[in-house]
């Protein structure tokens, strides 16, 4: 999962005075989708090495290493980016360290999909399950999410880079809604990468709300119960916002071995890797990696290889 | 195997044959795994007198042939079945998943690799379900699920699909016998799917048996036929529909789906194992799978062995205790 997710012993309620709660807002500011340079963080002694994405324009668009086949380049790639809080406490770092460092694997593979043609990444950035957490960690976390879209808004934009969000947005406050419709509108014709992050989000979730669309056209009299077929609910799904709902890959990082629920109906027939390495060490070997093992898989949707 | 041409064969004769291959004795390479396992157990005891393991191959060729050779195999049965509690006793202490799901993937491939005819893939398949069923019933896992059939493999040629369903019709109905698996770990079968795009005869089959095993409750068989996963939900989606029409839509929850699903029947998968090293799901269990530990070992089906199933269950083992905390948590 992205890395908005800070394991909850670090946020106490007892010791999240009004201090605290600004100090560490500050640190985590820089943390999750955070292009530009960090201000105030002189006292964690951690410094990003890049201050801003660059730009991937088609005139630098990059010729493939060695070993990869453009024409075997998967259209959608989904990632669960897992690891970022056991990568901080290896490293006997603040848990929004591993965070930052997340952030910065994840801009690297951001820009090497636009580079390499991929047209679609998925990312697992908050799920259904994180509801759990205290109040406290989520309200902060939203808010990180907020203004790390405002302040991103226009390198994205000139990136030519598409944002969607999908996931349950009732929970979510107004403000943050407010940001993710005036990104939304601002990228949404753009067309060399599209970005999908999902917050609030779980497979069972999408399914549940397809079918409650569905049956509110059937009470309409839109649709009969028994014109409901595979087509109808993918087009309900809220991956709809994409030509490419289906990931041909799936990638997990630090080694655990399951879906933990994300993106149930799409991942039908989608590749699934799982890499060893937390997710701040992924990287673009680890992407190679990733994406050679897909290249040599084959993919027979249940037929037959003739 | 072989018969004793020679009364006056010395042992030393016999090991000789034994290892360089001459001679009318096979060699140790042609021995059934059950035989090698008990020739290796001998050596320690043979190496100073080789005349000791001659007499024991000779008693072993002998009784292998008619006759006797069911002894031997039985008694060989028995030696495993010893060694495979022990080893179950002690992977009890450790947490047990209680539902083991199987994409059975590669008979095909195998029966290429060995250079057999085409349908004989499928049917060592099916032996190895057997072994499996038996392990993990053994073991005291309650519930098994296997992929026996998709509905995207009815685009396969006619000429395989029909071959699928007369074997599919022949094991269905064998496990009505009274020696078969069912009636020995008193298995509640389920058939899972879209059965009505199966042939008349097969369906009637599999509902018999459904029926035959409905007050069976020690263990539970599900055999997904005729299944996807998308088409399943979308079924489970149309019940919801049916059943809510009079109601709020904003009253249909997750469990309005859930309960409307076939697989109900079952709680989810621990761990979710996909033979022949492909990493994917294929429209398998979706929903179910969501927090299922996946494993893809390289072996192709009817390769699939004890220790793949130990190696699962022991990387289970070692995530339990991570995922048990999550699962309070929520």
């Amino acid at each position: 999962m992205l890395s908005l997710r800070v394991p909850s012993t670090s946020f106490h309620p007892r010791r999240f005075h009004a201090g605290a709660l600004e100090r560490r807002w500050r640190l985590g500011r820089d943390c999750f989708l955070s292009f530009s340079h960090p201000r105030g963080t002189r006292s964690l002694g951690v410094k990003s090495t890049k201050s801003e994405m660059a730009p991937f324009t088609a005139a630098e668009e990059e010729t493939l290493p060695e070993g990869l086949h453009p024409e075997l380049m998967p259209k959608h790639v989904a990632v669960i980016m897992d690891g970022n809080g056991r990568w901080a406490k290896n490293k006997g770092l603040q848990p929004w360290d591993g965070h930052r460092a997340g952030v910065e694997a994840l801009r690297e593979i951001v820009e090497l999909c636009g580079k390499w043609g991929i047209q679609v990444l998925t990312v697992f950035a908050f799920s259904t399950d994180n509801w759990i957490r205290p109040k406290i960690e989520i309200d902060f976390l939203l808010n990180l999410f907020e203004r790390t879209l405002k302040s991103e808004l226009e390198t994205l934009a000139k990136n030519n880079v598409r944002i969607s969000i999908i996931g349950d947005s009732s929970k979510l406050p107004k403000s943050l809604l407010k940001v993710i419709n005036e990104v939304e509108e601002v990228t949404k014709n753009n067309t060399r990468l599209q970005l999908i992050v999902a917050v609030g989000y779980s497979g069972k979730y999408d399914v549940l709300q397809a079918c409650r669309g569905i049956a509110q056209r059937v009470k309409d009299g839109e649709i009969e119960v028994e014109e409901i077929d595979e087509k109808l609910i993918e087009q309900e799904l809220e991956t709809n916002c994409t030509e490419f709902p289906y990931p041909d890959l799936l990638i997990r990082t630090s080694g655990e071995l399951r879906v933990s629920n994300f993106l149930l109906w799409q991942l039908a027939y989608t590749e699934l890797f799982f890499a060893q390495e937390l997710w701040p060490d992924f990287g673009r070997s680890g992407f190679i990696e990733a994406l050679m093992s897909f290249q040599q898989r084959q993919r027979r949707f249940g037929g037959r290889k003739s | 195997m072989c018969r004793r041409e020679n009364n006056d064969l010395s042992g030393n004769d016999v090991v000789q044959s034994f290892i360089t291959g001459s001679g009318s004795f096979p060699t140790f390479a042609s021995l059934n795994s059950q035989l090698r396992i008990l020739v290796l157990s001998l050596l320690p005891s043979t190496i100073s007198d080789p005349k000791n393991l001659g007499t024991v191959l000779h008693f072993i060729y002998l009784s292998s042939g008619e006759g006797m050779g069911g002894g031997i195999r039985q008694l060989l049965e028995q030696v495993h079945r010893l060694s495979r509690r022990c080893l179950f006793r002690v992977l009890s202490m450790g947490p047990l998943p209680t539902h083991l799901a199987f994409i059975m993937d590669g008979n095909r491939r195998y029966a290429k690799k060995r250079g057999l005819e085409d349908g004989s893939g499928h049917k060592a398949g099916f032996s190895a379900l057997m072994s499996m069923l038996q392990y993990c019933y053994e073991l005291g896992i309650k519930y098994v699920t296997v992929y026996a059939f998709s509905i995207d493999n009815f685009r396969r040629k006619p000429e395989e699909v029909q071959s699928l369903m007369d074997l599919m019709l022949e094991k269905i109905k064998s496990l009505l016998d009274k020696e078969s698996i069912v009636h020995e770990y008193g298995i509640r079968v389920y058939f899972i799917g879209n059965l009505g795009l199966l042939n008349d005869q097969v369906r009637a089959a599999a509902e018999e048996v459904m029926k035959a095993t409905a007050k069976n409750s020690r263990v539970v068989l599900l055999v997904c036929v005729a299944y996807n996963s998308t088409d399943e939900i979308v079924q489970a989606v149309k019940r919801s529909c049916v059943d809510k029409a009079d109601r709020d839509v904003e009253r249909i929850q997750l469990v309005d789906i859930e309960e409307n699903m076939q697989m109900s029947v079952a709680p989810e998968p621990d761990i979710l194992i996909r033979s022949s090293g492909e990493t994917r799901l294929s429209n398998f269990l979706l929903w179910q799978t969501g927090n299922s530990q996946l494993f893809s070992p390289d072996a192709l089906w009817p390769e699939i062995g004890l220790r793949h199933l130990v190696w699962a269950i022991l990387n289970f083992q070692r995530s339990h205790s991570y995922l048990e905390k999550k699962k309070k948590q929520l």
